[in-house]
């Protein structure tokens, strides 16, 4: 019987496989049950109602999705009354994702989401689609120390932070997120990017740019679990391109507590199950009698590597 | 990348609460109706057979050559059969996901999600209904056509198609017991002009209690606006692209009217993909 738990800072989860925000909803539970999963993690709630992007929001690019949905929102409210209570029939922990256009708003959210039913907040920092140009709090250090430092303040609920691949040195923002008291991270998001159709030259995406998320995400997002694992003691929920029990073994290996499954699930609804499935399959092969043992285990020492390239 | 996974030790087995399912459908046929259409018949127990017209299935289309598709496709169902067990899908070839599903043969295994979605609704006090349809849309009205009339309600079909050699299915709509009336750009008869005369003249006759279209903007503001115009109801079957089909991801909206005369956006996969006439706006 292979130990299947993790700690996520307070919180103990029955196994490290949940979903990732924007990819899941109370609806795939039409096709399974989510007492399977370690947590369950909402789509982003804002205060303000959104209606989202304008259409095409989606267009497939190699082995991966571009999309920019835009975060429509139906606002707290809503989510309150008419979205929590579909969760409380499961026993797996209701993680809110929020996100807001400023420091004080962020703060709100997480007041009014305190409450009984949430188990932890996720606060959604680094959508690329939410600002102009794609710009998010935790582009910068400095801005996620300040949106940081808010959120702490406004909640004693375990806080996640979740990161975007977008910037010039994640581990520093990791460190920043840390510092002002982040329970946990979740890295990362999608990667803004771009595609043109040769035969119409437009824009293949209605909003012009997009996220990037997929399999082919998927070594960007390991890399950057495992800068971010090395240089927080804080967890760290890996997330960005896993689709299958090797997936989540690596970003087991590279330092991730947990992992978020994403747009896999779009393309197998089923794919968090097999990962859980999965993992207990791994560890049994490999005699290894908790999951949590895989945690930071690349064998990585003694290795001759050029610090400057390896470690921008 | 189809190959049929052991089902997971944790997942559920058939309970109640589940009402849509990934099946590994044995593929049966799947042949060319003609040089752009494709039909492939399926063999999938359980959920998949128990399909309403109207509804559809996410599917996953092979890799093939240069193509990779990574999405599934949505694909309204062209034929459930509960007894048999099997379900049947008409679907043009377009881009790197139907090539690759028009590759696969008899015996291969597909994965489809489903059922999904809205069907349509058939109010027992109608006693004839019109449906008009046109290129792939014909493919999603085929089973309303035989709802309708296993349920005693007359059914006036009319086909849209650019020739007369291009118009599918005039068989499977006759054999329903449907009264078809193919309409065509090479004799103009599917002018829009023309097919209003059409349906004046259907519902001078009584014929027409209800309006249901699926595969044209220009003839489903046609219905909806000789719809209004005599207080006929109806329902629309809308495309759009998707990734879940579950209502997850938010990319396959479209607007709709408001009762106040508001829009808003709707999920095609979720809140439709049939919607009432009256809400729909062009696409």
């Amino acid at each position: 019987m292979v130990d299947l738990r993790v700690k996520i800072g307070r919180m103990t989860l029955a196994n490290p496989v949940m979903p990732a925000s924007g990819t899941f909803s109370e609806g795939l539970a039409r096709v399974f049950s989510f007492d399977h999963l370690g947590a369950v993690v909402t789509k982003t709630i804002t205060a303000e109602l959104r209606g989202g992007n304008p259409t095409p929001r989606v267009c497939e690019v190699g082995q991966g999705m571009l999309n920019s949905i835009g975060i429509p929102s139906k606002g707290v409210a809503n989510f309150i009354d008419k979205i929590m209570p579909e969760y409380e029939r499961f026993s797996a922990p209701l993680v809110v994702s929020v996100s807001a256009p400023t420091v004080e708003l962020f703060g709100d959210i997480v007041r009014q989401l305190d409450i009984p039913g949430t188990a932890a907040i996720e606060a959604n920092i680094s959508c690329p689609n939410i600002e102009e140009d794609g710009k998010a709090f935790a582009m910068r250090s400095r801005s996620t120390s300040a949106v940081v430092k808010e959120l702490r303040a406004a909640t004693k609920l375990p806080l996640w932070v979740k990161l975007t691949p977008n910037t010039a040195d994640v581990a520093a923002v990791a460190l920043a997120a840390q510092d002002q008291g982040a329970d946990a991270l979740v890295v990362a998001n999608t990667i803004l990017a771009m595609s043109i159709d040769t035969e119409t030259f437009k824009p293949r995406l209605g909003n012009i740019l997009g996220g990037y998320s997929g399999p082919a995400i998927k070594p960007i997002a390991l890399r950057m679990t495992y800068q971010c694992a090395k240089a927080v003691s804080i967890p760290v929920i890996g997330c960005g391109g896993i689709a299958s029990t090797e997936d989540a073994v690596e970003f087991l290996l590279a330092g991730a507590t947990a992992v978020q499954v994403g747009t896999a699930t779009f393309v197998k609804p089923n794919t968090m199950l097999e990962i859980v499935d999965g993992l207990e399959a791994f560890c049994q092969r490999k005699g290894i009698a908790k999951v949590a043992d895989l945690i930071g285990a690349v064998r990585d020492t003694d290795m001759n590597v050029d610090k400057l390239e390896a470690l921008p | 990348m189809l190959s049929p996974a052991r089902a997971p030790s944790t997942a559920p087995q058939a309970e109640a609460a589940f009402d849509v399912a990934d099946t590994q459908a044995l593929v049966v046929s799947n042949t060319a109706v003609n040089s752009d259409y494709f039909h492939m018949v399926l063999e999938a127990d359980g959920l998949a057979a128990q399909a309403r017209a109207g509804q559809f299935f996410n599917i996953a289309c092979p890799a093939t050559g240069n193509d990779l598709p990574y999405l599934r496709r949505p694909m309204s169902v062209y034929r459930a059969a509960p007894a048999k067990g099997q379900v049947e899908f008409l679907y043009k070839v377009t881009g790197a996901g139907t090539r690759g599903l028009a590759t696969v043969r008899a015996g291969d295994s597909v994965a489809i999600l489903g059922p999904l979605g809205n069907g349509f609704t058939l109010d027992p006090n109608w006693k004839n209904i019109v449906v008009l349809g046109r290129g792939v849309g014909l493919a999603t009205l085929a089973p309303l056509a035989e709802l309708a009339a296993e349920q005693g309600v007359g059914v006036t079909a009319i086909l849209s198609a650019r020739s007369r050699a291009l118009v599918m299915s005039v068989e499977r709509f006759a054999k329903s017991g449907a009264t078809v009336e193919v309409v065509t750009d090479e004799d103009g008869s599917s002018e829009p002009a023309a097919v209003e005369k059409l349906l004046e003249r259907l519902i001078a006759q009584g014929k027409a209690d209800a309006f249901f279209t699926c595969g044209s903007n220009r003839l489903m503001l046609l219905m909806k606006r000789v719809g209004e115009k005599h207080g006929i109801p109806g329902e629309v079957a809308m495309e759009q692209q998707m990734a879940c089909g579950l209502g997850m991801c938010f990319c396959c909206v479209r607007s709709f009217a408001t009762p106040d005369g508001d829009t808003e956006q709707r999920r095609v996969c979720l809140e439709g993909p049939v919607f009432a006439l009256r809400e729909a706006l062009s696409w």
